[in-house]
């Protein structure tokens, strides 16, 4: 026996290593079908080890004081700048958490929607998707905390106007808003619990989750494009007849995804941190200042298609509080999916037309919720919003109707089926139609 | 207590959907700042503007001086001819000025400048600080036509004169407001009713772009390690990971 061997051997005694890596990696069985959107939750996996390695490196030199420096800055905001210009490598780290922020959005969107095409919700992996609606919440409140720290106008307002929202509360609201700042206002102390809360309390709930929606995934086996259960067929050896190990094959397969996510990641990074004002909003550079509320606050682009839909309710028997419902049942809603969908397919591919046409119908209405949640309403673009409101509400409200019996013509395979060129050609069509609409409908509206 | 708390509500309450109304209200059309941050000599004769003339009423706290070897200036002439305010090279640029009293002179304390490149944009700038017009009814006697009632008075109205504020109509029948120069500074010409303001011009394009520089100094370097950094990754981790996918993937089919 050699000695790597008995080392592990002593291991294995004591710890479950080798079980736990056959388990989870070598001979964890994954379909051999997927495709492009499966990248994106291993990518989320990168960002989430990027957003803590860089957050680490900045916490060693933020400082969350709300208070003025000598030159009549707030410390916090300055200490932005120190970081900036006097950290070595700290320009570097600070637009990598930055970009970060903003591309864990980026992945974790179209985690989330590849998970609405292809079924991924529906039994048995229903706590897989409670999981991971838990994770977004969460991913949520980590974004709306740590965009406070910089202590900018965009920071301050922002979480004014969100911390607010909770005042609209009936009878506890107005108690709940100062329980959550710990002040009045907006201040110096809800800059320091933001920032625990930031670095601690979250990620560590953010850690807790991810690892629980890994360990449903691997009792249940992943989806796959098809929507079909691989774990129906076996070989004699009770290996899926269409399952390959993650390891090597998805391993080295998602290195190639991280690879171009790299490049993607990299050139925002090093030539366009700000993004044109999305990720780093330019209102952001000027300090936080109480006497002085900006003409437009706009939130930052990830939370537009939920901050349009809190605009687009009016308020009525005297109270804002109907938007802000509106806004948590948004969410909300996501994690119902799996007992929303009546259909007995998965997978798109196999789905009827009225399935078909409301996704097509939802995806218009959250693009064009998020556009018109990053400009300032007019009485046209508020008509909009609620249209696409609606339209939002109805896709998961009416669901169980137009979901049940809704089969197309071919019927489910039975093995799954690889990608065709047909196929990668008709994806590539619908993702640029889509960018080119989403670009004519921001220009135009 | 609760009266704050209900004034703030009705404060968000009200900025939340009237935030439209300020913001589509367009200001004047920016002209486009020529201005090249690779450009050392620029950003020196901006340098010298800006220590000169901004820094006795602007800090720009976050900036040392010693930052501006970076820009081709050696240690001696940093300290020769732009320190006024303080004899340590490694010290930031502040102002001696008493923000108390800024803020009885000038009705507002003036903002540091250190990022205001980035919150405003270089074409805000460029427009801003050549925008000043003769305008008796502000306490100063100076206006600005891309900052409306500004506190800051026109400093370097020696250099460029005096402008005035005309409403023209344009070709579609609008009303439009241009400016007009009438008295001529030592930087500026005014010959046949013509005014020639392309020395005044180049300077405040020097000074915006080290502004723009100062709001990120290590812009230029960012660009140069990026260009690095995605070679490295299209030219050997892209490729590598590529074969390596195909080579394991061969026998699935």
């Amino acid at each position: 026996m050699s000695k790597g061997q008995q080392v592990l051997n002593w291991i294995d005694d004591r710890f479950p290593l080798s079980s736990m890596l056959k388990e989870h990696v070598t001979e964890y069985y994954a379909p051999k079908n997927f495709n492009f959107w499966y990248f994106f939750g291993s990518l989320a996996m990168l960002v989430l080890v990027i957003q803590i390695v860089t957050g680490i490196f900045l916490t060693m030199n933020y400082k969350p004081d709300g208070t003025l420096n000598g030159a009549g800055i707030p410390v916090a905001f300055a200490s932005v700048e120190y970081i900036m210009r006097d950290v070595a490598g700290g320009w570097v780290i600070r637009y990598m958490h930055s970009t970060g922020a903003s591309m864990f959005f980026v992945v974790v969107y179209l985690h989330m929607f590849r998970g609405l095409i292809y079924g991924s919700y529906k039994q048995p992996r229903e706590l897989v998707w409670v999981f991971g609606t838990l994770i977004f919440l969460c991913l949520m409140a980590e974004a709306f905390m740590g965009y406070l720290l910089p202590w900018g106008q965009m920071s301050f307002w922002g979480a004014q106007v969100i911390v607010n929202l909770f005042a609209s509360i009936p009878v506890i609201g107005p108690d709940l808003s100062v329980f959550i700042r710990g002040d009045f206002v907006v201040g110096d102390a809800t800059l320091n619990r933001f920032f625990a809360l930031h670095v601690i309390a979250v990620p560590l709930i953010l850690l807790a989750l991810v690892v629980a929606h890994l360990i449903a995934l691997h009792e249940v086996g992943s989806n796959n494009p098809d929507g079909v259960e691989i774990k129906k067929l076996k070989d004699d050896k009770g290996i899926p007849l269409d399952g390959i190990p993650f390891h090597p094959y998805y391993t080295v397969k998602d290195v190639l995804g991280v690879a171009v996510f790299l490049i993607v990641f990299s050139a925002i990074v090093f030539f366009a941190p700000e993004m044109g004002g999305y990720f780093l909003e330019h209102p952001n550079f000027d300090q936080a200042d109480p006497l002085k509320t900006p003409a437009h606050i706009a939130p930052v682009w990830y939370f537009t298609p939920f901050y349009a839909i809190l605009r687009a309710v009016p308020s009525f028997a005297g109270t804002q509080v109907w938007g802000v419902l509106a806004m948590g049942a948004a969410v909300v809603l996501i994690a119902f999916l799996p007992w929303l969908d009546k259909s007995p397919v998965k997978s798109i591919r196999y789905r009827g037309s009225k399935f078909k046409t409301m996704l097509v119908l939802f995806i218009i209405s959250f693009i064009g919720l998020g556009i018109l949640g990053a400009l300032p309403s007019t009485n046209v673009r508020t008509l909009v919003a609620q249209i696409f409101s609606v339209v939002y509400f109805a896709f998961f409200l009416a669901m169980p109707f137009y979901t049940k019996n809704d089969v197309g013509s071919t019927p489910v395979p039975t093995r799954v089926t690889m990608s065709t060129p047909a196929r990668q050609v008709r994806f590539a069509v619908l993702v640029v139609v889509t960018l080119v609409a989403a670009t004519l409908f921001a220009k135009f509206i | 207590m609760n009266k704050t708390i209900r004034q703030l509500i009705a404060a968000v309450a009200l900025v939340v959907p009237a935030a439209g109304a300020f913001a589509s209200a367009a200001g004047p059309a920016l002209e486009k700042a020529p201005i090249n941050v690779q450009d050392t000599e620029s950003l020196q004769r901006g340098a010298q503007i800006f220590v000169n003339n901004c820094l006795s009423c602007h800090s720009a706290s976050a900036m040392r001086y010693n930052r501006l070897t970076e820009i081709g200036l050696t240690e001696d002439q940093i300290k020769g001819n732009l320190m006024l305010a303080t004899d340590k090279i490694g010290e930031q640029m502040n102002v001696a000025m008493d923000k108390k009293d800024a803020k009885v002179w000038f009705g507002a304390v003036p903002p540091d400048l250190s990022v205001i490149a980035r919150s405003r944009g270089a074409d805000y700038l460029y427009g801003y600080l050549r925008g000043f017009y003769r305008d008796e009814s502000r306490p100063t006697g100076w206006n600005n036509l891309v900052f409306d009632k500004v506190g800051m008075p026109h400093i370097l109205w020696n250099w460029q004169g005096e402008q005035v504020l005309e409403t023209v109509k344009n070709a579609e029948g609008h009303e439009e407001h241009q400016l007009k120069l009438v008295k001529a500074g030592t930087l500026t010409k005014l010959e046949n009713g013509k005014a020639n303001t392309a020395e005044f011009d180049k300077r405040m394009a020097d000074l915006t772009n080290f502004m723009v520089y100062m709001a990120e100094p290590m812009q230029v370097k960012r660009q140069q390690i990026g260009y690095m950094v995605l070679l490295f990754l299209s030219l050997l981790l892209l490729p590598l990971a590529y074969f390596l996918k195909k080579e394991y993937w061969k026998d699935v089919h």
